[in-house]
């Protein structure tokens, strides 16, 4: 055997790479084909949301919220209007909550089915993302049918959401939710058991629990540690106390686990979503769905073609928007990637003075390099794809 | 949920009371100030207490507020899976003063801080590796800042000519428009002669 004058190899990975999900740049430091260092390069979308945000009412800073995460926009919302929700004392009833949860799980079911299906593409399948993808396209035009939009919806406002839903939606909503259980498995039937895809998840990325949380690690990434950990349960916010569903988690913390946790709760996401619509043409069929504080809520059009007060409230609204007290505030969502919080500082003005997202992809994405060192170049897709990242919110 | 708020508060004062210089609940949240000397010790008595349990590291993010000499607050949220308890770990510092990392006690805290050091201009003494992270290679000023403008100073185009991006000072067709809506009419601090009269 001669000495080989061995050196590590850099090479660039990105920011145009069809499994980099997005516009991220990887510096991948190489040991023959064994990745020795990842030195991520974020930003590339950074659009200063934070700074903007802070030039704008709070009303007019809230469509900047679909921009981050944009495969689950309105759980994004969610967070915000929380925020503000905790510093008003604003209470939204219940048909109003119902809504929420009922968008936030189809906001889940988006994500998980991009997420699970472009992983799967990552590592060679092709048929997942078009059968998935399919019914994503269902579940945007229920989105759009809600709101007017198919992805950036605005449609969660401070104190409720923006518009009622017709009946017949909320019907075919429920229509939908069998069929969908019928996709799940087949989609699950083309890869849980896939030979290729177990050899190119199982065990590869794995982290254990205390590493996860010390990680700042939140929703799948903890779960598929291991530990039942989910904010819709631990710290239950509207009325998810009042359903029911599981929280299911994984046992060995790998990419495979968390393909399996990320299936199963697009099972109980379903399950949500059928509680919903039951309640909303059940008991929660009529009634309010924001609040009734004029001074925070804007009135209907209905409304303003008749009341002095209305049509006031109409006008001081949408030009100066309303005064939010001084105070600091989180409020966290268990957004379909993890805790999606919002740390919102108010000075008593009609202006955020400080809103920090707290983005869950970028938590998960610093720790690329600790869960891909070790690994062959090929298993960082593998990783890259199971950490669930979106370049809008990690670079917001 | 404030009675164990509450417990804590009590707790953490009576056990770790030279670290904390003020502890208090609003909004169902605990907030407890420190200051930078003391802030690895606190967080890594959270972390490792059991009474506490904070194992899980949240976030950190600056604020800036210019006008008072201590300008930036470093705000650290904590989370305790095991207590399901919520904190609130908040430290002032002025500009150009370093704060002590606590990448050594949670790793997850990396970014944040470098994405503080990016926006604010807070440096973290001890962090591992202290570069730039959401804004442009080479880029120059820290965005986050009040003073910062919204526009910025920079804008990139592609030269044709040169075949390359190119930077050049921001210049606006329009003026960055800035209106303010806030009624002239509302909180007034003096008191109009008559309107004692309308309190009754």
């Amino acid at each position: 055997m001669t000495e080989h004058n061995v050196r590590n190899f850099t090479i660039n990975f990105g920011p145009e790479h069809p499994s980099a999900h997005g516009v991220l740049r990887l510096v991948l430091e190489l040991d023959g084909e064994i990745v020795e260092r990842v030195d991520p390069h974020i930003g590339l979308l950074h659009r200063g949301t934070e700074k903007l945000m802070e030039t704008k009412t709070y009303l007019q800073a809230l469509p900047y919220l679909d921009r981050l995460d944009y495969v689950a926009p309105m759980n994004q919302e969610h967070a915000y209007c929380l925020a503000i929700e905790k510093l008003l004392g604003l209470q939204v009833p219940i048909r109003g909550q119902l809504i929420r949860v009922l968008y936030s799980e189809i906001g889940r079911i988006l994500s998980h089915i991009m997420n699970v299906t472009t992983q799967a593409m990552d590592v060679g399948a092709m048929t997942p993302p078009v059968w998935g993808f399919e019914e994503r396209e269902k579940l945007m035009i229920f989105y759009e049918r809600a709101c007017g939009a198919r992805m950036h919806a605005a449609y969660f406002r401070p104190g409720g959401v923006h518009q009622d839903l017709p009946q017949q939606l909320v019907e075919d909503i429920g229509a939908w939710c069998d069929p969908f259980i019928k996709v799940l498995d087949d989609i699950e039937g083309l890869l849980t058991g896939n030979r290729i895809f177990k050899q190119r998840n199982v065990d590869i990325g794995v982290i254990s629990l205390e590493e996860a949380w010390n990680w700042s690690m939140s929703g799948v990434m903890i779960r598929g540690s291991g530990a039942a950990w989910d904010l819709r349960k631990s710290q239950p916010y509207e009325c998810y106390a009042e359903l029911d569903f599981d929280i299911p988690i994984g046992k060995n913390g790998d990419c495979f686990d968390r393909y399996l946790v990320r299936m199963a709760e697009m099972r109980e996401s379903v399950k949500i979503m059928k509680q919903c619509v039951a309640r909303l043409l059940g008991d929660a069929k009529t009634g309010p769905i924001s609040a009734t504080d004029g001074k925070v809520v804007p009135p209907k059009r209905g409304e303003m073609k008749r009341s002095m007060e209305a049509l006031i409230h109409h006008f001081k609204l949408y030009t100066e928007g309303f005064h939010v007290p001084a105070g600091e505030v989180y409020a966290a969502v268990e957004a379909p990637k993890g805790e999606f919080g919002v740390y919102l500082v108010a000075d008593g003005s009609n202006k955020p003075y400080r809103c920090k997202l707290r983005a869950p992809g970028f938590a998960h994405l610093q720790a690329m390099d600790y869960l891909s060192t070790g690994h062959q170049l090929a298993d960082v897709t593998a990783i890259l794809g199971s950490l669930d990242i979106v370049f809008g919110e990690v670079d917001r | 949920m404030s009675e164990v708020l509450e417990q804590l508060s009590t707790y953490i004062r009576e056990a770790r009371g030279s670290l904390v210089s003020a502890a208090e609940i609003a909004y169902g949240e605990l907030n407890l100030t420190t200051d930078r000397d003391n802030i690895v010790e606190l967080l890594t008595f959270l972390r490792d207490d059991p009474q506490g349990g904070f194992v899980s590291f949240i976030d950190v993010s600056g604020v800036d507020w210019p006008q008072r000499p201590e300008r930036f607050d470093v705000v650290y949220h904590l989370l305790s899976p095991k207590r399901n308890v919520r904190l609130r770990v908040k430290l002032s510092v002025a500009e150009d003063v370093s704060v002590p990392s606590v990448t050594g006690v949670y790793k997850g805290a990396d970014w944040f801080e470098r994405e503080i050091w990016d926006l604010y201009g807070v440096p973290f003494s001890g962090h591992p590796d202290m570069r730039r992270l959401v804004t442009d290679y080479g880029f120059e000023g820290h965005p986050l800042r009040k003073d910062f403008p919204v526009t910025g100073f920079v804008e990139v185009r592609y030269d044709d000519q040169l075949k390359r991006v190119v930077y050049e000072p921001v210049e606006l067709r329009q003026e960055f428009r800035n209106f303010d809506f806030t009624s002239p009419w509302e909180g007034t601090d003096y008191v109009l002669p008559g309107d004692e009269k309308a309190q009754q």
